[in-house]
Parts: structure tokens; C-alpha cells; sequence
């Protein structure tokens, strides 16, 4: 030990101080020189970590001020605009902290960036996890937590869209209410046990409140917490490279390096959120005015993140049953886009990594990442989902497309009914087929190194492209690829010709496994890249000589062949000879 | 230096880590020295950067108590590209971003500059916990099950299911109570709620003229005899007459009572259900209308709550006497009785009957016919 100040004294005191009451040593001797791996995606995360944090905070400083009450009150505040106006106290606290309180205004936007970041950044995060293969075992858990966490943030935002009580939020919450009512035999009964009777009642919001600040942060917390120690305790995955395996981890200890990196990033988002809650305006609330259930403002739009059930939502043909007899009325047009759609998407989203590890019989632990290239049939599978998902979105917009390309609005949206059937197996098939020419790239670079582009004549007159060797970093990128079997067939009775009896279950997987991991370009052997990467060693060293004239302007590359200065040797070979005869 | 540092701190040792840490050298991984490894002048200035810049930081959150103390809150100022913007806010936002910002971007910098940038190498080790735990665990497993006789004591075992299946009945049944009818709704089902509105025969229709946001060019006030409807007061709530509303024109409107029955019942549940407008057009042009005679000279009255999920509609377009909800873009003809034209709303649009009462005035005749805003499971 080197020279302590009073400082560190006094922190190494408090360290033994609680060292003996919870055995926290312990804790850090294994943990402060943690080494995490570094990739610009891994701060994905990190963003939505760190915006949750800004959310939390922003939050508890506007409940200080915001009352979540239907209460009519006459505004009297110093937007002159709504003066003498009639509206829930809802929305006046809201103008309230707009107007009258100084920063409230910045915290309110803070919050709503925050909001729009945090969810933004967890949708990112996750087609990160997904295309890397990084929710393989053992990080199931972990994905499933991510997609608890996506769908609490999506009630978070629409929870805290509600609150305030202008027209759009109202608007929105008809909208939901509609959709509640649309559920079969219950729908009646959980609208008006939500709303205590008709809409919009009088309770709604502060029953809304109640989840928005507490209910639904709480989870997220919970959620984020469990989150972060599988993190720790299962340590990051890290993408090939050199020196990375399955079995170790290559980056940067906790301390010094880790800390100060995502510390420092934690500020940069939060002063960010700041800069553009100062700068950019979101959900002016005052220029909607207070809500009205019957009245509404064109070109209304949710939040980004509900854009996608929007879109849905006008879609759906109109189709609507009535039982004969009874009268009940299934309402298809709402219930299947509002609620079966999104059921389907975040239920096939959450068991997709068990779909994967059942379809392809792996078990093994990863935790080297794929690159996505590496694993067209899921690639395909991700971009698909993405390409419908958009779609949707895209439809949630329809109007605002319209009237900027002046299209008709029918004809976007039969185009988007067709577009959702037909597009996302188009882009699967495109998709996968990247994936494999990207792969046969690789393979190429494996078996000739790199195609410099320059080409060399040799002596005897024969034009050769110069192969590079690659780098030892691509080299390990690319040679950490697995090329995986499909699973074999099942016997329809064994040897002793006994019946199988899983024999259809077998199949199907055997089918699915074929699907998953039928496509694919093989890595050439050891000893074809060995030999490949020699060969292009060789190109180089015939071009070798060239290379010092490299810094001589009369010699340049050109549509990728050589230029010469004449009096110059022709070719590195000519070179070679004439200093030989020197 | 504590001996914590698993590796050097100068460029050309290659992080051999002491292996006492548990890390091996990554040998194999390519490093460049940075100029800060060899250059002291050069670590000299990034340490002058990092400083400067938690300096800076310091300076924006007093700029910040100034701007707070020191800007009127309503204070508007005209900045390019973002137009008039509150002072106040821009400025707080400003300084206290850029006071957080400068804490973060200092600290990258140190860790980028002047902190070791070469990687080192920890091993994993499989989640599986070793056979040994795991078999302790299992007879820990079977001496609780064997010291509880939970597998004995048939009995105890099932009531015990039965009374944890039971215990969180009280909490649901509670939430029955969510809906508590008031003296006004007493006795009636949700159906009959959503069914009925406070329009009744010879109920005057007058116009809405509550607030409308700015944004809101065709809202509810729409028009009358070509003019706006002003915002709020003016013609609040006037009873109409056929002769207000010429062909082609539209009017929000509610019944008479509506403004009493807010007043007493304290929220805006009537107003949701009863809200209509009003529509002229050439006799002649009416196809098809859901009564005989529900209109006047022309005139006809709908909902204004939309079918599919409840939006309350006012695009009218005059010329194909369509309705167009913002919401999803249902769109209803109301000169063939309401009906979906497109989207996704699969009810037409309830007609309200209307007629003129001895004094001239525009009233209902009855209430609607079919129950307005969205479906509901009861509806039929
Ligand atoms: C968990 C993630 C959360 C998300 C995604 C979220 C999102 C939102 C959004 C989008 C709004 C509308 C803001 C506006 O434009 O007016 C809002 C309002 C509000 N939120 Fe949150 N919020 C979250 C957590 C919290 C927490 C933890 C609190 C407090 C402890 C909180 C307190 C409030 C309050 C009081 C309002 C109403 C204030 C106003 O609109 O002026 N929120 N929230
Ligand atoms: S609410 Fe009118 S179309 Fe959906």
C-alpha cells in the first residue's frame, strides 16, 4: 500500500465498519474486478436502465405537485388562453405545473422524453439479444423478464399518457374503454368495475394514478433488479474475437474502467433527457384543452408505442358477430387487433427462446454471441416479426400518410391488409438468403483471405487479384462460426422393432430442425483455411515489393489495378529481377 | 497504486495481469498504445480536459439558480428553429443538462484517456451448481418432507391446499365494489346504461358550445350559417331552430337538460352518451334514413359517438355527406341512414328521431333506437 489520505482512511474504516455487520468483503473481493466485455450494443441496456432512473425521479417531483382528480375546477391560472375554463383538477395541476411552477414545465417533458427513450431503448435492446442469440440458455429467464419489462413499460407510458386529462389523453382512454367493453361476456362488466360506472366517471384517474406511480414502477423495479443480478451472476456474453471463448470474458474490470464508463454514461443520458426536455417540446397539453367526451382533435396520435395497436385497430376489417337468440355480440373488429394480436406477438416473444432450444436439441451454454448472419433461419424469423410490426405501426399513421403523400386512406389500408400477409414471408425469404451469401463471403475470405482489389500481373503475363491474409481479429469474427445439424430422423420402430411412439412428435421436430438449420454455408476445415490464408500470404509477398513504393505519388491504385510510371518494372516480379541485377 | 490493479498502467507491459486475480493476459488481442501511454505531455492534457470539464459542470448549476431566481416564468422568447418558447424552461433545461452532461462526458474521457485501455481475461463457469450441492439439497428436500409428514398426513395436506386456494377469495370479491351505483343509476344494469341517453320525447336540441382547443378547426361548435361557433360563453347552449342550419352545414348539439344534469350529477357521463349533430341536406338527397320521418325538412341527427371503440366524430364531408371518425377513420353516409362506408366500425350510426315543437324549436322525438358508442357484449 502506497500513501493513504484521511479521506481514504476514513472510507477504509466505514468499509470494515460494515464489513462486519453483512460480510461485504466478501462481495467486493470477488466483484470490484469483475470484468465486463465491451460492445457499443451492450449500452442499449444501459439506456433504458439509466432513462428508468430519470423516470423514477422526474416522477416523484411531479406527484408533488400533480392531483389526480376529476374534480371540476374553473383554470385560473397563467395560461391566459384557458382562463375561466371548466376542468378536472387533473388538468389544471398539469397546466399548473407547466406554467406556474418554475422547472415543472422541464420536468414534465423530462419524464415524457424519459418515458419515450425507455421504451425505445428496451424495444432496441431486446432485437439486440434476439439477432446475437444472447437469450440461449442460461439466459432464459432473462428474456422473459425483458419481455415482462417491455410490457410493463408499454402500461407505464399509456398510464402516464392518461393522467394529465387533456383531450388526447382523454380520447385515449375512450379508446381503451371501447376496448374493454369489446371483450367477450366480461367486457360489460370490467368496464364499468374500472371506470365505477359509465365513461368517464369521476374515479378513473386517481385509480389510475395509484398503478402509474406505485403498482407499475414497483414491478419494473422488481423486474430491473432480478434482471441486473442474472446479469452479474451469469456475467455478459461477449461477441467472437480474439482470446474470447465460450468460457471466459474479455473486457474491462468493474474498477476503474467499467465504472467509470457506464457511470459516466448514466450522466450523459440523464443530461441529455434534460437538454431535450429544455429544448424540445412534447405533449403540449395546452393546446389540446381540457377533456370532453364528445369532443375530439383530428390527426390525434398516441405515443410512438401504442402506434402499433392503433394500427391494428384500423386494419381490422369490420367484422362483428351477434349470437342469434341470445344477442350477444362478439366484437372481432376490437377484440382480436387490440388484444389478440398483441397477446400473440408478446406470447410467442417470450417463448421463443424455449421454441428455438426445443427445435434445434441445443443445450449447451453460450456464451459467445452469434452474429446474425451465423443464424439466418432466426435472423429471417426476428426481421419478419420487425417487418410486421411496422406494418402495423405504419397503419397507426395512416392518416398523417395520407394527407402527406395525398394518398387515399382506403387504399392504405388495403394495401396494409394484403401487405400485413404478404410482406413479412417476403422479407423472411430475402432475409435468410443475406444471411447465406454473407456466409459464403466469409467462407470465401476463409478460403483466399481478403480480396484487396488490386491486381497484379505476374511475368509471365497472367493477371492475379492479391489476396490479403486476414487479420488475426477477423480471423477469430469469422472462424467462431458453428455450422449446427438438423436433428436426425426418428425410426418408426427401433431395432427390436418395437413402435415408436413419439415418432410424429420426433418428426416435427426433426422437420423444424431441418427449417432452422437446413440452410447453411459450412466453415471450410482447419486445415483448407490454413492453407487458404497461406496462399493469400503468398499474394502478399509477391506484391510485397510494390508496397514500397507506396508512398511515391507516381504509383496508384486505380479502377483496383496498379498504375506504373514508365522506366518503372512492370511488375513486382520484373522488380524483383532488375534488383537482383543491380 | 493499489495492489487491486491487475494490470499496468504503461502501454508496452501488454496487460500481463497477475494471475493471482484470476485473469489471464489476453496476449493475442492487438493494442496500440495511446498517445496519453506515451506522451505525459499528452496525459497532461487530457487531465486538464477531464478537469476542465467537471469545472464547466460546476458553472452550469449556478448558471442554473440564476436562470431559476432570475427568469420570469412567463417570460416567452423567440430562439430559431424552435420558435417561442418559455424562457424559463429552455434555460433550466439547458443548464442543468448541460451541468449533468459535462459529469458524464468528463468521466468517459478519463476512463478513455487516462485509465488502462487493455482488455483482460476472467473465466466462466457453468450455472449448474456442483453434484455435491446439489445432492445436499435434495436430502435437506427429503428430511423437511419427512420431518413435516407432508406425505403422510393425507388430511393435512389437502386442506391445506383447499384452504390456500380459498384464502384470496375475500380479496377478489371486494373488488365487486369497484362500481358503486349512485342514487342515479340506481337498480340498472350496465346494459341499460350503455342503452339509454337522456334524450325523451320533446327534449329541445341546443347547441354545444363548450370549449374547443385551439387545434380543433371542424370540432363540435362546427358551424352555424357559414360562421364558427365561437369558443365557450356566446351562443352557449341556444336552442335551434330548422332555419339556423342551412344545407350542408352541421352542428354540434346536446339535449337541454344536459348542463342541469352535469351540474347535479357532478361528471360528464350523460354528456358521452348523448352528444349528437346535427346535419342538413336536400330532402331529395336522403336515401334511406333509420325511421320514416326521423328527419326535419332534411335535417337529421346521429350520435357523435363513434360505433367501433367511442371517438367522438366531426369530419363531415358535405359533398358525400360522410362522416369520417379521426380516430381509425370509420367512415358513415349519412344520407343512407348511417351506415359503415369503411373501416373498422361494424355499427352504423344511431339516428335520433327528431321533430318541431309548438314554439319552432328542434326537438327529439324520442330517445335513439339503439344503443350509441361501442359495442358491448349484452348489446345485440
Ligand atoms: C415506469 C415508468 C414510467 C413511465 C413510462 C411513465 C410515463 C409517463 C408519461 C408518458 C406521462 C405523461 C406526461 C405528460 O406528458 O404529461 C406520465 C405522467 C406522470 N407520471 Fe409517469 N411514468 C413512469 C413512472 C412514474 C413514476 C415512478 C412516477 C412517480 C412516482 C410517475 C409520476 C407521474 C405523474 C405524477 C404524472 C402526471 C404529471 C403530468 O402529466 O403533469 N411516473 N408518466
Ligand atoms: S373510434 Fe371511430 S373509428 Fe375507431
Amino acid at each position: 500500500m502506497t500513501t493513504t489520505s484521511p479521506v481514504e482512511k476514513a472510507g477504509g474504516a466505514t468499509a470494515t465498519y460494515v464489513d462486519e455487520r453483512v460480510g461485504s468483503n466478501k462481495f467486493l473481493s470477488r466483484n470490484l474486478g469483475k470484468v465486463f466485455p465491451d460492445h457499443w450494443s451492450f449500452m442499449l441496456g444501459e439506456i433504458a436502465l439509466y432513462s428508468f432512473i430519470v423516470v423514477l425521479l422526474t416522477g416523484v417531483f411531479l406527484t408533488l405537485w400533480f392531483k389526480p382528480s376529476m374534480a371540476e375546477v374553473v383554470y385560473d391560472g397563467s395560461y391566459v388562453p384557458l382562463k375561466g375554463v371548466m376542468m378536472s383538477e387533473a388538468y389544471d395541476s398539469a397546466l399548473n405545473i407547466s406554467f406556474d411552477v418554475r422547472g415543472g414545465l422541464l420536468l414534465r417533458q423530462m419524464h415524457h422524453w424519459s418515458a419515450l427513450i425507455f421504451i425505445a431503448a428496451m424495444a432496441v435492446h431486446m432485437f439486440r439479444v434476439f439477432f446475437t442469440g444472447a437469450f440461449r440458455k442460461p439466459r432464459e429467464f432473462n428474456w422473459l423478464i425483458g419481455v415482462g419489462l417491455t410490457t410493463f413499460g408499454l402500461l407505464a407510458g399509456f398510464s402516464g399518457y392518461s393522467l394529465p386529462d387533456d383531450l388526447l389523453s382523454g380520447t385515449g382512454l375512450q379508446i381503451a374503454r371501447g376496448i374493454v367493453q369489446a371483450v367477450p361476456v366480461v367486457g360489460t362488466w370490467a368496464a364499468f368495475l374500472l371506470f365505477d360506472g359509465e365513461f368517464p366517471g369521476t374515479e378513473f384517474i386517481s385509480r389510475l394514478y395509484g398503478v402509474h406511480i406505485l403498482l407499475i414502477p414497483g414491478l419494473i423495479l422488481a423486474l430491473v433488479t432480478i434482471h441486473l443480478m442474472l446479469v452479474w451472476t451469469q456475467k455478459h456474453t461477449q461477441f467472437p474475437g480474439p482470446g474470447r471463448t465460450n468460457d471466459n470474458v474479455v473486457g474491462y474490470p468493474l474498477l476503474p474502467v467499467y465504472m467509470a464508463k457506464a457511470g459516466g454514461f448514466f450522466f450523459i443520458v440523464f443530461g441529455i433527457i434534460a437538454l431535450v426536455g429544455g429544448l424540445v417540446t412534447i405533449n403540449p397539453i395546452w393546446i389540446f384543452g381540457p377533456y370532453m367526451p364528445d369532443q375530439v382533435s383530428a390527426g390525434s396520435q398516441p405515443d410512438w408505442y401504442i402506434g402499433f395497436l392503433d394500427g391494428a385497430l384500423r386494419v381490422m376489417p369490420n367484422w362483428e358477430t351477434i349470437i342469434p337468440g341470445v344477442g350477444w355480440t362478439i366484437s372481432w373488429n376490437i377484440f382480436i387487433p387490440a388484444l389478440v394480436v398483441p397477446g400473440i406477438i408478446f406470447t410467442v416473444l417470450g417463448l421463443y427462446p424455449f421454441i428455438e432450444a426445443w427445435v434445434t436439441g441445443d443445450k449447451r451454454e453460450h456464451n459467445l454471441l452469434d452474429r446474425p448472419r451465423n443464424a439466418p433461419t432466426r435472423t429471417a424469423f426476428g426481421m419478419m416479426a420487425i417487418t410486421f410490426y411496422v406494418l402495423l405501426w405504419v397503419g397507426g399513421a395512416n392518416d398523417i400518410i395520407a394527407v402527406a403523400f395525398d394518398l387515399s386512406i382506403n387504399s392504405i389500408i388495403w394495401f396494409l391488409r394484403f401487405a400485413l400477409i404478404i410482406v413479412p414471408p417476403i422479407v423472411f425469404v430475402v432475409t435468410r438468403r443475406t444471411c447465406l451469401s454473407l456466409q459464403r463471403r466469409d467462407r470465401e475470405k476463409l478460403l483466399h483471405g481478403y480480396e484487396s482489389g488490386r491486381i497484379l500481373r505476374l511475368p509471365h503475363g497472367e493477371f492475379i487479384e492479391v489476396h490479403q491474409p486476414l487479420s488475426e481479429k477477423d480471423l477469430a469474427v469469422i472462424t467462431a462460426k458453428h455450422d449446427y445439424v438438423p436433428l436426425p430422423a426418428p425410426d418408426k420402430a427401433d431395432a427390436d422393432g418395437v413402435r415408436n411412439k413419439k415418432y410424429r412428435a420426433q418428426m416435427l421436430r426433426h422437420r423444424l430442425s431441418e427449417f432452422f438449420y437446413g440452410v447453411n454455408v459450412p466453415k471450410p476445415s482447419a486445415a483448407e483455411i490454413e492453407a487458404g490464408q497461406h496462399h493469400a500470404a503468398h499474394d502478399a509477398e509477391l506484391e510485397a515489393p510494390l508496397h514500397e513504393y507506396e508512398d511515391d505519388d507516381q504509383i496508384r491504385t486505380f479502377h483496383g489495378g496498379v498504375l506504373h510510371h514508365p522506366g518503372m518494372p512492370e511488375t513486382n516480379a520484373e522488380q524483383l529481377e532488375q534488383e537482383h541485377r543491380s | 497504486m493499489s495492489d487491486l490493479t491487475p494490470h499496468q498502467g504503461n502501454a508496452d507491459d501488454h496487460g500481463k495481469a497477475p494471475a493471482k486475480l484470476g485473469y489471464s493476459p489476453v496476449a493475442d488481442i492487438p493494442h496500440k498504445p495511446r498517445a496519453t501511454d506515451t506522451d505525459p505531455k499528452a496525459a497532461r492534457r487530457a487531465e486538464r480536459q477531464v478537469a476542465s470539464m467537471f469545472l464547466l459542470s460546476m458553472l452550469f448549476v449556478v448558471l442554473f439558480v440564476v436562470a431559476y431566481v432570475g427568469i420570469d416564468k412567463t417570460t416567452v422568447v423567440y430562439i430559431p428553429v424552435m420558435g417561442e418558447v418559455g424562457a424559463s424552461n429552455v434555460a433550466l433545461g439547458f443548464t442543468m443538462g448541460m451541468a449533468i452532461l459535462l459529469i458524464g462526458t468528463a468521466a468517459i474521457q478519463w476512463a478513455k484517456k487516462l485509465m488502462p485501455d487493455v482488455e483482460v481475461v476472467q473465466q466462466r463457469h457453468d450455472m449448474v451448481s456442483p453434484k455435491k450441492a446439489t445432492l445436499e439439497a435434495e436430502a435437506n428436500y427429503e428430511r423437511g418432507k419427512e420431518e413435516s409428514g407432508f406425505a403422510r398426513f393425507r388430511l393435512i395436506r389437502r386442506t391445506l391446499i383447499g384452504a390456500m386456494v380459498l384464502f384470496p377469495i375475500p380479496l377478489v370479491v371486494m373488488l365487486r365494489d369497484l362500481w358503486t351505483p349512485t342514487k342515479f343509476t340506481e337498480g340498472e344494469s350496465p346494459a341499460d346504461l350503455l342503452s339509454t341517453t337522456l334524450w325523451t320525447d320533446g327534449m329541445r336540441i341546443i347547441a354545444d358550445g363548450t370549449y374547443q382547443g385551439e387545434d380543433n378547426e371542424v370540432d363540435s361548435g362546427g358551424e352555424i350559417d357559414g360562421e364558427p361557433v365561437p369558443n365557450k360563453d356566446s351562443i352557449a347552449h341556444r336552442p335551434i331552430r330548422p332555419e339556423d342550419l342551412p344545407v350542408g352545414g352541421l352542428i354540434a348539439a346536446i339535449p337541454l337538460d344536459l348542463p342541469e344534469v352535469e351540474h347535479i350529477e357532478h361528471n360528464l357521463n350523460a354528456r358521452g352518451k348523448a352528444a349528437i349533430i346535427l346535419v342538413r341536406m336536400e330532402p331529395d338527397e336522403i336515401r334511406s334514413q333509420q325511421g320514416d320521418g326521423w328527419d326535419v325538412e332534411g335535417i337529421l341527427a346521429y350520435s357523435k359517438i363513434c360505433t367501433h371503440v367511442g371517438c367522438p366524430i366531426a369530419l363531415y364531408e358535405q359533398r358525400t355527406h360522410h362522416l369520417l371518425c379521426p380516430c381509425h377513420q370509420s367512415t358513415f353516409d349519412l344520407a343512407d341512414s348511417g351506415n359503415v362506408v369503411f373501416g373498422p366500425a361494424a355499427r352504423r350510426m344511431p339516428q335520433l328521431p327528431i321533430g318541431v315543437d309548438e314554439e319552432g324549436y328542434l326537438v327529439a322525438l324520442s330517445d335513439f333506437q339503439e344503443p350509441v358508442g361501442p359495442s358491448f357484449w349484452e348489446r345485440g
